[in-house]
């Protein structure tokens, strides 16, 4: 069966509810609400259909390789000696899923659906809103499954004006600077972003043959130039000159940190992270589920499919900073959430302090610390995502998420409660839910690698029982503010998304294999590189890159 | 020497475009005279439209015939380069008319509205000419035609006195820039005896120059005066006044077709005559490149962090300009200036063409009536008073700011990936981290538009023409961004460069 266009479909799908939205009159507010959320639903579908597909006994294969964009510039000031003609320059559009971008995939349609249902809150400029969550989604979708670095950074940057609108206008008072914050932090992101992107265009991306030079984007031309022997060892008497596409060993460096620095604003790495606590702070709870559950988790994943795979070396030797940088997202992270008032000013330290763990899988530089890296991932999208719908319904109630102000909510919202208090276990990593896993999975990988350090990260762990218990208890049970009505229970509609994300994050907990299973092989592939360099071997020698040169 | 002015009756065929514009000038200055005066002067406007169109038609078709020619010994030439510079300043001038017509009467604010509209033809053939001179007179007097007509477009305003300043200033600033051009020229004329740049080129190659400073000190002196004409800091800070002070549509014009030119004029000399002389004498080619380099890098600079603060819009977009002209001279710092260099030029050119013209509809669409300047908070709420408008602007916006998706964001990307292929990192950092900052200040727009109200919202009066053109210059940006292979293969004959 013919697969190759049904992750174009998935991708544009949520473009059918932005014009069915945009059609409607403004004034049916009731209408707009159930198409908006109706439409969220197509991409999920889809999604489902690219899992079971996936699943397949048979493989199918889902790639789509297209021309987009290509043109010819004429002959370029280039060695003399290279006698080129033309040069060709080409972007196509490529897009295709593997094990881990289906699971950033169905994560973004659930997280996206069920915040689009807790937007029974919002109030002003449904319209708006729908089509901008649906035109994010667009954008979030292409991330994780564009196979072509500048198609991938179009998306990137496709998430970040929605975004801002849906800071900027939906939340709270300080709406407006959040959204700023968030742009100017992640525009510097992309714009790193790009000139690395460019930069590997114009090096990695090169190919010679028959006087025609070619620059190409693809994701699969520059991983085959990184898997050539000469891009892996020094050019020894290859000088620069003689070679304008080779990169360097500091050039390869320079290319790793710039990744590192891009994908750390947006995961974030801890002294970038400001923006991303006002943006939890300011934004409104359904646009933060979108935020911290999607597209924090789009840093991680530019950082395991671009750095992972293309720059061993460089993992290697700066494997110890990436864990040193990891305890500290979880220290610093943890420690800072224990002393918030704010519920939602805990949950975004909290989040600093689970993507920590992220950071030490991806240290670990193993199959095993990887997989808990994209587990932790996939976990922490879910969890955060039940957070703050529950926060959203404690805001539409009492109006403050003030720890001081909210207490004793048991009495009178026992389902909602119960709800929080799943949630916040499975922050906290209680086994049987998704959160112990991701945890277990990436600090038993990085035992392998630097066992002190795992030890230090572990107890930074501790600290979330801490946080996490001071909150769900003083929620729950503390003590009830003089004067503080008793708030009814969630209605049948809240109570949807809800079940669904805790059925989920159980599920992953007791039955983590279904994810596993996913990302297995694709997790294989990303970490062999560095399995072979660690292995002593030399890596897999193909062609030199350009033929037909002596 | 008498063979020199033999200009032949078949050669008028390759004047045919300037030609055009110049009997429709005439033509039109004397129809404004005798028509009565009851006759609306928006018809004078139709007549110039009419005339750039046929012009640029001209022009297309001599484009489609691919042939270079070269009238008057080298000194007046046709080819590929001249050829698309045109189509671009006759498209920009096209927008500007129809910008003037559909705007209300009040915006253009002059009494004389006939010569208003005629007197964008002789600043028009001024930039065409530019474009194919190779020559120093010619290009001097083609410039000083462009200048010398804007002034007086600046000038035409009579109720703000700003106008009048603006005028002056335009005026004082474009001689000294001609006074600059005019010390470097001779100079130039002094040490190799001829004007025209193949004979200059000539001379460099075979002859050894002793005096290399006197080189130094022509080349710096030609660049100063360039630098005026493109705006460049740190020979800006005219613009901020003079954007200020004059209206939209004359605003639109300068920062595009005026700038543009003075462009021309540097890729003319640095192409024959700026850029050759490395191969012989010492790496003067290469001095001239760090010296533009760094006035690129300048304006980017400058002007970014001196817009994050800046509210009244004309002179956001002065400065928005400024970064602008960063961006237009990196391609052409590039080894490969003749050949990939001139494309992305020409590119981002098309580019910054539709975004600005599309930037000053909009804010002619927005003006406040009564009103002499236009301010950021004249787009407060927009989203309530015209939706559809506002997504037009949106997307205008984005193409500034260089998001993807957008011929701004595509241009930028070619510009770095010259920038990549030839080592600048230098460069490509300051590009990229400042139009970071420029996402603050181009998104203060946006943020008006659908963050602010003015109460209450009052529905945008209709003005179709306008929001026409703007639709026009936002959906050609959008295409632009995302099929852009076509645009670029037809391009390349800009490197189809007249040679000797």
């Amino acid at each position: 069966m013919d697969m190759t266009t049904l992750v174009s479909w998935l991708i544009f799908s949520p473009l059918i509810g932005v014009f069915v939205v945009a059609c409607m009159p403004a004034t049916q507010g009731h209408m707009v609400r159930k198409i908006g959320i109706g439409s969220t639903f197509l991409p999920l579908i889809g999604s489902i259909v690219l899992f079971v597909l996936y699943h397949q006994a048979q493989p199918t294969s889902f790639a789509q390789h297209m021309e987009w964009i290509a043109f010819t510039l004429p002959a370029m000031a280039l060695d003399t000696s290279w006698a080129i003609q033309e040069v060709v320059v080409r972007i196509p559009y490529h897009v295709d899923v593997n094990g881990i971008s289906l699971a950033f995939v169905l994560l973004t349609t659930i997280v996206t659906c069920m915040a689009a249902w807790s937007a029974v809150h919002i109030q002003k400029r449904l319209k708006t809103f729908f089509i901008l969550l649906l035109l994010l989604q667009v954008g979030m979708l292409g991330v994780f499954c564009a196979r072509d670095l500048m198609l991938f950074f179009l998306f990137f940057e496709l998430t970040l004006v929605p975004m801002f609108f849906l800071i900027g206008i939906y939340g709270f008072y300080d709406r407006e600077r959040a959204a700023n914050t968030f742009l100017v932090y992640n525009g510097f992101g992309s714009a790193l972003l790009l000139i690395a992107f460019v930069w590997l265009m114009a090096t990695a991306g090169a190919h010679v043959s028959e006087g025609v030079l070619q620059f190409s984007s693809d994701y699969a031309t520059i991983s085959s130039y990184f898997r050539t022997s000469e891009a892996l060892v020094d050019g020894g008497e290859l000088t620069h000159v003689a070679h304008p596409f080779l990169l360097s060993e500091g050039d390869r460096t320079a290319l790793f940190l710039l990744l590192l620095l891009a994908f750390g604003i947006k995961l974030p790495i801890f002294p970038l992270h400001p923006w991303m606590l006002r943006v939890h702070g300011e934004a409104h709870p359904a646009v933060v589920m979108i935020h911290s559950g999607i597209l924090l988790k789009m840093g991680a994943y530019g950082l395991i499919v671009f750095a992972y795979g293309w720059f061993p070396a460089e993992i290697h030797a700066w494997g110890t900073v990436l864990a040193v940088l990891g305890v500290i997202n979880i220290v610093a992270g943890a420690l800072m959430a224990c002393v918030q008032q704010d519920i939602k000013q805990v949950l975004a330290y909290s989040s600093i302090s689970h993507m920590g763990i992220v950071l030490l899988g991806l240290a670990a530089q193993n199959e095993i610390g990887v997989q808990g890296a994209v587990f932790q991932l996939v976990s922490h999208g879910f969890i955060s995502a039940l957070l703050f719908l529950i926060v959203g319904m404690l805001v539409s109630r009492a109006h403050t998420t003030d720890l001081r102000q909210c207490g004793g909510l048991a009495q009178s919202m026992p389902f909602l409660s119960a709800m929080w208090m799943v949630a916040g276990m499975a922050s906290l990593g209680l086994p049987g839910l998704s959160g112990f896993v991701g945890e277990w999975l990436s600090f038993v990988g990085l035992f392998q690698t630097m066992p002190v350090l795992t030890v230090i990260g572990c107890s930074g762990m501790v600290w979330a029982a801490v946080y996490m218990l001071r909150v769900i208890l003083r929620v729950t049970y503390g003590e009830r503010r003089v004067g503080m009505p008793m708030y009814s229970d969630v209605r049948f509609v809240e109570a949807v998304p809800l079940t669904v994300l805790v059925s989920i994050i159980v599920l992953l907990g007791v039955y983590p294999n279904v994810l596993n299973d996913t990302t297995e092989a694709a997790i294989r592939l990303v970490v062999q590189p560095l399995w072979e360099l660690h292995q002593g071997n030399e890596p897999v020698t193909v062609p030199p890159f350009i033929q037909g040169e002596g | 020497m008498n063979t020199i002015m033999q200009l032949q009756a078949s050669d008028l065929a390759t004047f045919a475009p300037e030609l055009t514009l110049f009997i429709a000038t005439v033509v039109l200055a004397v129809a404004d005279l005798f028509l009565p005066a009851s006759l609306r002067r928006t018809w004078i406007g139709v007549g110039s439209l009419l005339a750039v169109v046929v012009s640029a038609t001209i022009v297309w078709l001599q484009l489609g015939q691919g042939d270079v020619t070269t009238l008057l010994q080298g000194s007046y030439v046709v080819d590929g380069m001249a050829g698309l510079f045109k189509l671009l300043v006759l498209t920009a001038t096209a927008l500007t008319l129809v910008m003037s017509m559909g705007a209300k009467r009040d915006a253009l604010d002059t009494a004389h509205l006939g010569e208003y509209y005629t007197l964008y033809l002789p600043a028009t053939i001024g930039a065409m000419m530019v474009a194919s001179s190779r020559e120093l007179i010619t290009t001097f007097v083609a410039l000083e035609l462009l200048s010398i007509t804007t002034v007086v477009l600046i000038g035409m305003r009579q109720s703000a006195t700003r106008g009048k300043e603006a005028a002056y200033k335009a005026l004082v600033l474009g001689g000294i820039s001609a006074a600059f051009l005019l010390y470097g020229m001779s100079f130039l004329y002094g040490m190799t005896g001829t004007t025209s740049y193949e004979e200059m080129q000539r001379f460099f190659q075979t002859t050894p120059v002793d005096e290399t400073q006197l080189i130094y000190v022509s080349f710096f002196l030609i660049i100063v005066g360039i630098g005026f004409k493109i705006a460049a800091v740190p020979f800006h800070a005219w613009t901020l006044d003079v954007y200020r002070g004059a209206t939209i549509p004359v605003t639109a014009f300068l920062a595009v077709v005026s700038k543009l030119a003075g462009f021309m004029m540097l890729i003319r000399l640095a192409g024959d005559v700026l850029f050759p002389i490395d191969i012989v004498q010492v790496a003067i080619g290469t001095d001239v490149r760090i010296v533009l380099a760094l006035l690129a890098v300048l304006s980017m600079i400058v002007a970014h962090t001196m817009a994050l603060r800046q509210t009244n819009a004309m002179r956001l977009f002065a400065l928005s300009g400024i970064a602008n002209t960063g961006y237009l001279l990196i391609p052409l710092l590039s080894p490969s200036f003749h050949s990939e260099g001139l494309v992305i030029w020409v590119y981002y050119a098309y580019a910054y063409v539709l975004m600005n013209m599309g930037a000053f509809i909009a804010l002619l669409l927005v003006r406040k009536p009564q009103q002499h300047t236009s301010d950021v908070s004249d787009f407060a709420g927009l989203y309530y008073r015209a939706p559809w408008t506002a997504v037009a602007v949106v997307l205008l916006v984005l193409s500034l700011a260089g998001i993807p998706l957008t011929a701004g964001f595509f241009g930028k990307l070619l510009i770095l990936f010259g920038v990549m292929t030839t080592n600048m990192v230098g460069v490509a950092i300051v590009m990229v981290v400042t139009s970071v900052l420029s996402f603050y200040y181009y998104f203060r727009i946006i943020r008006q538009m659908f963050l602010r109200t003015t109460q209450p919202d009052i529905p945008l009066p209709r003005q179709t023409i306008l929001t026409g053109t703007l639709w026009v210059c936002a959906t050609a940006s959008v295409l632009l961004g995302l099929f852009p292979s076509r645009l670029i293969a037809w391009i390349t004959v800009a490197s189809q460069w007249g040679a000797y």
